[in-house]
């Protein structure tokens, strides 16, 4: 072996190792992560944590009940908005998606997925806020819904392109009109991928702060009436994470563990529903 | 009892086909219409500050609510270099999961690495603020700072004393922010390199490395690219992260131990307290501006990517 081929060999060597230390720099970001939380969160959580409303600044005790429900009516009526608009969008990508309106709508899909979230929270503070002249969960929800809607429209077209076009041409050619194909042979067949898209979708939403700051607001007591301001577990960790009290503190950490917790089910379930229905695509 | 006439059963087949494509269609448009409203709205709504400020807007420094005098200046300066700072950090990380995961990992790592990596792209942006403010700012002031500052101490970035909200510290945790959506892109950027292309740098003697960089990373080039851009726009706009570490002062300094703004930050912490119509306005105009960049930016990113992987919804699962 030459003295350059040893250089060569080395230098090989060397970016190989150099590649897997950086790839484990950034895994080790995310369980240094994970692991803060369960080490600074886990020791709050007890059954009162999740049935009890925060108590005034100083006290200790109470919980983020308000919050929890709050996150589940805000991202649940952004779905009931978003999902049908989001998959709707996709199958029309995947069925007729060839032509110039395809692509464009395709194209804006993509780059409205990058679209910063604090930019939409605007839209729905001008839209529903500033006319009712009051905060509410709704507005949250329909600017959640917005952000929803281009990465659904992608995920559910590519999923439905996965069907292999042997199963619609058998539909045809058996008498079944177009749109009973699509919906009751193609959209059935990659149900499992759209369900999965959307539960990602409602993942990503449910941890988002920015678009709630200025349309959902934030509430200390407990409400479930969706046209008043309403607390979520994002907004209460960015309120008790930047405030003053040790107490506040502790609590943002536990609410953070179970915000995380529950993007980590969705996430998991998500992939569940496809692996169970698709065997091994992917 | 007979069926009605085939030529009906045929026409209303066509008339339910057509309404279904109509019906699909519709759901399209919201998309297109979505960002003709966005846009439409932020630049209504910001008109005032647009007229009374024009230009000056983006190059002047002061930002005074009571004398009612903006300038988005040190915001704009504030999110393009913790932006970059976040790129300088970021695409090393993420290139080298993207090369390890398609070149180097054992079989039986990939999924697992991969899994790991899109995770932290589902850890919640405010999560990740709060780390920054209670573990990784300590981090920074107790092992990062002293050691940069002994050895570069005497550059103009890493003058002043370092409190902790900063520059840096928003810089950092965009970095980790971003690394999940670069790497998950160039990912499938590598994927989509023929496997010939390696066969034929490895048949001519080259070595594994040599492999990667002379044949694998020039064919992907435009689409590794387009995924570092993809980064950029997303940590351009990223809100609630950035604004809980880096300070929010409207001041520009090249230092990165000072605190600084960004456009994001601003609207999500002056939004609710904007009393004046003027006020307001100016912060739609930031909005604005922020709106048209990114888009500018994920428009790039995204045709780059096209090249690569024409048309698939690259990355998609991560973003």
């Amino acid at each position: 072996m030459t003295a350059s081929d040893f250089r060569r060999h080395l230098m090989s060597r060397v970016m190989t190792t150099l590649v897997v230390i950086l790839s484990f720099t950034a895994v080790l970001a995310l369980v240094l992560i994970l692991g803060n939380l369960i080490a600074k969160g886990a020791s709050s959580i007890d059954w009162a944590f999740f049935t009890k409303s925060p108590v005034p600044a100083g006290q200790s005790g109470g919980g983020v009940a308000n919050a929890i429900v709050g996150t589940a009516i805000v991202v649940g009526v952004a779905a009931l908005i978003g999902v049908p608009i989001g998959v709707g969008a996709g199958m029309y990508l995947a069925e007729y998606g060839s032509g110039r309106l395809g692509f464009l709508v395709r194209f804006i899909a993509d780059v409205l997925n990058g679209t910063p979230s604090i930019v939409v929270g605007i839209v729905g503070w001008t839209f529903i806020v500033k006319p009712t002249g009051h905060f509410s969960a709704l507005a949250g929800s329909v600017a959640l819904a917005i952000l929803m809607i281009p990465m659904l429209a992608r995920t559910t077209e590519e999923m439905v392109r996965l069907v292999p076009n042997s199963l619609r041409e058998a539909a045809l050619a058996l008498g079944y009109p177009r749109w009973r194909t699509s919906l009751r042979v193609v959209a059935r067949t990659a149900m499992g991928g759209i369900v999965t898209g959307c539960l990602v979708g409602i993942a990503r939403i449910a941890g988002e702060t920015a678009p709630l700051l200025f349309t959902a607001l934030g509430n200390l007591n407990f409400t479930v009436n969706a046209s008043q301001p309403m607390q979520t577990l994002s907004l209460q960790i960015y309120v008790y994470a930047t405030g003053p009290f040790e107490e506040w503190h502790r609590i943002a950490w536990a609410s953070a563990l179970v915000l995380m917790g529950l993007v980590l089910i969705i996430s998991l379930a998500a992939r569940w529903v496809t692996r169970a229905r698709y065997g091994s695509i992917r | 009892m007979t069926s009605p006439p085939r030529w009906q059963s045929l026409l209303s087949r066509d008339r339910s086909d057509r309404i279904y494509r109509q019906v699909l269609t519709a759901f399209a448009l919201a998309l297109p219409l979505l960002i003709i409203v966005i846009l439409g709205v932020l630049f209504v709504e910001a008109w005032p500050a647009v007229k009374r400020f024009g230009a000056s807007f983006l190059v002047t420094s002061t930002w005074d609510p009571v004398r009612e005098v903006y300038g988005a200046a040190p915001m704009i300066f504030g999110t393009l270099a913790s932006s970059l700072l976040a790129l300088v950090i970021a695409v090393p990380l993420a290139l080298s999961v993207a090369i390890f995961l398609t070149e180097f990992a054992p079989r039986r790592l990939r999924q697992p690495v991969a899994f790991l990596v899109e995770l932290l792209a589902a850890i919640p942006s405010v999560v990740y603020g709060m780390w920054g403010i209670f573990v990784l700012i300590p981090f920074l002031r107790s092992y990062v700072v002293p050691p940069l500052k002994a050895v570069f101490g005497w550059t103009p970035f890493l003058q002043g004393v370092f409190y902790g909200n900063s520059l840096l510290a928003g810089g950092v945790i965009l970095a980790i922010m971003i690394v999940p959506y670069i790497a998950a892109v160039s990912r499938e950027v590598l994927l989509a390199v023929p496997t010939s292309q390696r066969e034929a740098a490895l048949a001519m003697g080259a070595t594994r490395w040599e492999a990667v960089r002379s044949a694998v990373l020039p064919y992907g080039r435009a689409g590794l690219i387009g995924a570092v851009i993809l980064g950029l726009g997303r940590a351009l706009g990223e809100t609630m992260a950035v604004t809980m570490v880096i300070g929010n002062r409207h001041d520009i300094s090249v230092s990165i131990l000072q605190p600084a703004y960004t456009m994001a930050a601003a609207i999500a912490n002056e939004f609710s307290e904007a009393t004046t119509h003027l006020y307001q306005s100016a912060l739609m105009e930031v909005g604005l501006i922020l709106f048209v960049v990114t888009v500018a930016v994920n428009a790039i990113a995204r045709l780059l990517i096209w090249r690569v992987a024409k048309g698939a919804a690259v990355g998609s699962r991560a973003l």
